[in-house]
């Protein structure tokens, strides 16, 4: 894994917003800045974070596997997140859910709680659901990548799909 | 939090169960419960390491006083102790410290349900292996199960699938369907050895306990991990499915692989040993050992173990009866004197081992009397670098001011043939540097050792010794505590206790009979030397007693006292 | 399509009091400084640094303002647990990581008023001492990350951050510190950990209250993202004055958010009880949807015990009691508690008569077994058996019993966990299965019994598998 300068350099500036001998505070910031750059938390990215902050690898471990917004496998060029939860539920989300996969080509068939994440044939969408992403009074919504979406009811799906080229 | 020796003014009134105990300010309500002879149950809580508070078994009801508004009398009970208002919420007694008035229920119905409660959650995902699993007979929550679960199950799903037999280091293997995640193996490692390997990953009901693939548990205290997991999640690779727990005699003894002495329980079966333990001990040890020393007791299974009396003649060995190897070593060495006979004995002897050595080197006067000096790596926790654990003995009762200072100048005499007869007691000299030739020019070498070992070979007289978990005696550690070793097993064949082969000696050369017992021979050492004063074998104790000052002290033991004094934990 | 639903020029409900939500969608506005100042923005903040921090804390303890992140404890008293002998650092953290299911009120604030929170949390930090603060943001919110970031670096070019401030010796730094994802960061000291680094397992209480121990083991103040907005307009009216709007014991205004089965959901603020629920729903969400009736409602956030249509409830009413039912709830802290749930977060999510409580509990279940720490057993093993039962209930293996142990189960995990999150997550089980036990009957049969279910199988809720 090669860690471009200028990610260096924002790694090290991240780190400075904490005492000294709080480095261990930089944890997630720097995962969310290599999760950035290469799409996913890989094994090196692990090892890299924990050097840089000079704490087990078992540490960062611990992190990358507890929270969601971190993958530890590749998604597809875009990764949408649909809400999964109550409200976002009522208005119809697993409906979204299910159409999105049709539109795009998405087998969930095989997503389990360890492996949250399903790619379209193509490798142009991958796809999991997400718990609230708190905007229930707009339900259904999703992310995609970083853009947020709301009412995104199955009828909107493919105008959603056709933004991401 | 901190716990401070109890002066009067620093006890408090605590209510357990109805009854009033005074009990130091700052101690844990888990303490206060258990010096109030009831037990809670607990699982996360250990008290050398700090508290989490996770496994929640610990839940009990609790109640303060009133605090009246000034000039108000609080209600008083029968006893003359302000009433308690129970609070609805029941709380953890591992982490909270009492404090003066308060009341605990252990046995109320609210504190019951919580424990059957846990119970339950505990074991819906738990596998149903007892019967394949190592910690059968000595796991908590099989025994808690008996004392506060349901008896049957209400859980129609199915399990949390989790990892299983995975190896997490050398000697040890993780069954993580098994873990309650109490987190007493990732604090041990972290807090007490600093070597922060564990970790949990994935969240809720999918935590599974495990180390990093590339960073595995291999420090030299690993095997502590697996005495502190309250279930049979870690087990250790030499004792996994070897023995049944509940057959096994438990011995409490020494460990004898350095100067620290850590105390340790042995358990054995029918002759053979199945594992070694630390055995808690404040002063010494703490509630710890090292990995290496508890497989020291895998050198009493050598296949090359001497089992019987032997005597060269020509080229070959024949095997004796212990009357005459002892007839035959006493009256070879006999006909040396003075300069003629050295003695090497070893830091690994027992004091009264040691001391019937001094008293055969009175009658024999050898020109020099030596021990051979054992130098290793140690640690910043409890492994020493004197690898001889009885130094402070041989210091003490043979009079040795600078452990195998004269080794080289006995080889060169040995050469120049000013040594003609040479008594090996407990060390292979060809280990030290003696070579063959030089030990083949002796006119008499007599050896005592268990292993058949190349001095062995080389002796005119091997006589068959005891290994430690073999025999007893008493050693002093490296900070000068004086400890008991005690006998897990019998020797194997004919060899005897080393103490006996030195009493027979010594009868055989001058003829005296004063011993019996071992104990006569501490009584003896007791009115001759005036450390051992007013002690004899039995007043030593479980937990040994200091009886010299060395300006030693154990890093680990005063960071653990550092921890206690911060509150962070029990001790 | 990226910004959340701007509508400029939106205009508020009449019964609403606009004070926290005064810009949103408010014509003309935009997030920058500059609109900001130009609209009087960090007046409060000059005014604040002209008094004596305890004075600040004064006003906030004069105001009665209490925490609206879900606990409802006042934030005058909370910093005044900071030990007056203090030698620490001190710590400010806003906690941004609104992630109650049904609240979406921090969300616009963020992205439309970031300089409010901004002025809110240097004020704060002012008053309680505190040289650093950190904003802990949900990851889900990446966009409002970015535009925090923005006016964080608005705020420190016209120096109002860093050393100096207003030509003041007050200095402070604001960091915005990421989530990835975790309800559980939500729970003070879970995020306090999660900030550190750690797994953001809950610390005991006590010994570790974050006013005495909190991040880095200093003294640490942790506040919702509307609470420290509330403390921008208690220094604009004084604390005194601040009290006056609501009712005593919940003064103020707060955002209520409504989702769920209404002609118009959304955010609405209004004085804290001046309003009853039947209002918020009739009024201000334009009822029901059509042809439908009003089944349930959970008030305040997903772990709110729900409220059953048609049940009744006595409250305080003055030095008497009263008896109410759900339509007559004034929407407020005390009175939510009287009828046995919470006013939380403010989410509140209403059901009409279409919908399976088997089902929404499940989906609750699957939310709070999914968010689970897993540090404590009763919350660890209790989450998800609870949502494996609902599973089993819903892809029809129900048997009688299921029933008695789902509130069994919620029995033993309420008041037996580490964190709030124990209560957040037997409190939807023991609510639902007490107040519509028919219809967690009618999810179970006799015949079940002793059938090799298939607990494998996959319902329509189960979408993040278990």
């Amino acid at each position: 894994m090669e860690v471009p300068k200028e990610l260096e350099k924002e790694a090290d500036d991240f780190i400075c917003h904490y005492p000294q001998e709080e480095k261990g505070s930089a944890s997630l910031p720097l995962l969310h800045l290599l999760q950035r750059e290469f799409g996913y938390i890989s094994d090196d990215a692990i090892s890299w974070v924990a050097e840089k902050l000079g704490t087990e690898p078992i540490k960062i471990l611990e992190l990358v596997t507890f929270y969601p917004g971190f993958r530890q496998k590749a998604p597809g060029k875009y990764h949408i997140r649909v809400c999964r939860t109550l409200s976002c539920a009522m208005a119809g989300c697993h409906q979204t859910m299910e159409k999105i996969c049709e539109l795009a080509g998405i087998d969930r068939s095989n997503v389990s709680h360890h492996d949250p994440i399903a790619i379209s044939t193509d490798g142009k969408f991958s796809i999991e659901f997400a718990e609230c992403l708190a905007s229930c009074g707009t339900g259904p919504v999703c992310l995609v990548g970083d853009d947020f979406h709301e009412e995104v009811k199955p009828e909107n799906t493919e105008q959603l799909l056709q933004q991401y080229k | 939090m901190v716990a401070s020796k109890d002066s009067g003014e620093n006890l408090v009134s605590v209510q357990v169960d109805d009854h009033w105990i005074s009990v130091p300010r700052g101690t844990r309500m888990i303490e206060a419960c258990k010096q109030a002879a009831a037990e809670v149950p607990h699982y996360c809580y250990h008290p050398k390491l700090t508290s989490p508070g996770n496994c929640r078994m610990c839940l009990v009801e609790m109640g303060m006083p009133p605090r009246p508004s000034p000039g108000e009398e609080p209600e008083l009970d029968a006893d003359g102790h302000a009433k308690i208002n129970w609070m609805p919420r029941p709380v953890i007694a591992c982490a909270n410290t009492v404090v003066d008035g308060m009341g605990i229920r252990t046995q109320s119905l609210l504190a019951k349900e919580c424990r059957q409660g846990v119970m339950e959650f505990l074991l819906i995902n738990h596998p149903l292996d007892c019967p394949i699993c190592d910690q059968a007979g000595e796991c908590t929550l099989q025994e808690y199960s008996v004392e506060h679960g349901n008896g049957q199950s209400r859980f129609l799903e199915s399990k949390v699938k989790k990892p299983k037999n995975v190896e997490i280091g050398p000697r040890i293997r993780l069954d993580d369907e098994r873990c309650v995640l109490c987190s007493r193996c990732v604090r041990f490692s972290k807090e007490v050895v600093d070597d922060d390997v564990f970790g949990f990953v994935d969240r809720g009901s999918h935590s599974v306990l495990t180390v990093h693939p590339d960073r595995k548990l291999e420090n030299n205290y690993s095997l502590n991990t697996v005495d502190i997991c309250p279930v049979g999640a870690l087990t250790s690779n030499d004792f996994r499915f070897k023995m049944r727990v509940w057959f096994m005699r438990e011995t409490k003894s020494l460990c004898t692989g350095c100067a620290r002495g850590c105390n340790t329980v042995v358990g054995s079966r029918e002759g053979k040993i199945y594992r070694q333990s630390p055995r808690e001990n404040n002063d010494v040890n703490s509630a710890w050992m090292c990995d290496t020393g508890r497989m020291e007791y895998h050198q009493l299974e050598n296949p090359a173990r001497l089992t019987e009396p032997m005597i060269k003649r020509g080229k070959k060995h024949r095997t004796v009866d212990w009357p005459e190897a002892i007839c035959r070593a006493a009256r070879d060495l006999t006909k040396f004197k003075g300069e003629q006979l050295a003695i090497i004995a070893s830091g690994r002897m027992t004091n009264e081992e040691l001391y019937l050595t001094r008293t055969l080197a009175e009658s024999l006067q050898p020109g020099v009397v030596d021990i051979v000096k054992r130098e290793g790596e140690g640690d910043d926790y409890l492994s020493h670098c004197d690898k001889n654990p009885n130094v402070n003995g041989a210091r003490k009762v043979l009079k040795i001011r600078s452990p195998g200072s004269k080794l080289k100048s006995i080889r060169k005499r040995i050469v120049e043939d000013k040594i003609k007869a040479l008594l090996v007691i407990g060390e292979d000299l060809i280990d030290c540097g003696f070579t063959e030739g030089e030990l083949s020019s002796l006119q008499c070498l007599v050896s005592s050792h268990i292993i058949a070992n190349p001095t062995a070979k080389m002796s005119h007289v091997v006589l068959p010794g005891a290994g430690y978990a073999e025999k007893r005696g008493s050693m002093i550690n490296a900070t000068g505590r004086l400890q008991r070793l005690n006998k897990a097993i019998d020797p194997p064949g004919q060899s005897r206790e080393d103490w006996e082969i030195l009493h027979e000696l010594n009868r055989a050369v001058d003829g005296c009979d004063g011993v019996t017992e071992l104990a006569d021979v501490f009584t003896q050492m007791a009115s001759t030397l005036s450390i051992f004063k007013g002690l004899s074998l039995s007043r030593i104790g479980d937990l040994g007693v200091d009886v010299m000052d060395t300006g030693e002290t154990v890093p680990l033991l005063e960071r653990e006292a550092r921890r206690v004094s911060e509150g962070l934990i029990v001790g | 399509m990226a910004d959340p639903r701007y509508i400029a020029g939106k205009k508020p409900h009449p019964r609403e009091r606009r004070m926290i939500f005064r810009n949103v969608d408010r014509s003309g506005w935009d997030a920058s400084i500059a609109t900001y100042r130009k609209d009087g923005g960090y007046r409060e903040l000059k005014k604040a640094l002209k008094m004596k921090p305890a004075a600040v804390t004064d006003e906030v303890k004069a105001s009665g303002l209490r925490g609206r992140g879900g606990a409802g404890f006042p934030t005058g008293v909370k910093w005044g647990f900071i030990p007056p002998d203090n030698n620490k650092p001190i710590y400010l953290i806003c906690n941004a990581d609104e992630s109650e299911p049904g609240t979406f009120k921090d969300r616009y604030i963020i992205h439309q008023d970031p300089h409010q929170l901004l002025e809110g949390i240097l004020i704060s930090s002012y008053a309680v001492g505190a040289k650093v603060a950190y904003i802990y943001i949900r990851e889900e919110f990446p966009e409002g990350a970015v535009i925090l970031e923005r006016a964080i670096e608005e705020a420190r070019t016209a120096k109002l951050l860093g050393k100096k401030i207003l030509g003041t010796d007050f200095e402070c730094e604001i960091y915005i510190h990421r989530g990835a994802g975790a309800y559980i960061c939500g729970e003070e000291t879970g995020l306090i950990e999660s900030l550190e680094g750690k797994r953001p397992y809950p610390r005991i209480k006590p010994p570790y209250f974050p006013a005495v121990l909190g991040l880095y083991m200093c003294p640490t103040i942790v506040n919702n993202v509307e609470s420290l907005c509330h403390v921008k307009h208690v220094m604009a009216m004084g604390g005194k004055k601040y009290a006056q709007l609501g009712t005593p014991r919940n003064t103020g205004t707060r955002i209520l958010c409504v989702s769920g089965d209404v002609q118009k959901p959304g955010y609405f603020e209004i004085e804290v009880g001046k309003l009853t629920m039947g209002e918020l729903i009739e009024d201000l969400c334009g009822g029901m949807k059509k042809g439908r009736k009003l089944k349930a409602v959970i008030p305040g956030g997903s772990s709110a015990k729900v409220l059953r249509a048609g049940e009744t409830y006595t409250i305080r009413d003055g030095d008497k009691e009263k008896t109410i039912g759900l339509p007559d709830i004034p929407m407020d802290f005390d009175s939510l508690a009287a009828c046995g749930s919470m006013a939380g977060s403010g989410g509140v999510i209403v059901m009409d008569d279409s919908r399976d409580m088997t089902w929404v509990l499940n989906n609750i279940n699957t939310f709070y077994a999914h968010e689970s720490c897993g540090q404590c057993t009763p919350c660890r093993e209790g989450s998800l058996w609870m949502k494996k039962i609902t599973d089993r209930m819903l892809s029809g293996g129900g048997v009688p019993s299921d029933v008695e142990t789902l509130v069994s189960v919620g029995n033993n995990i309420a008041g037996r966990t580490i964190c709030a999150f124990g209560e957040a997550c037997a409190w939807p089980t023991q609510s639902f299965v007490a107040k519509f036990p028919e219809e967690f009957k009618k999810h179970t049969s006799r015949r079940n019994i002793g059938k090799a279910l298939n607990p494998e199988t996959k319902t329509a809720s189960a979408g993040l598998g278990d």
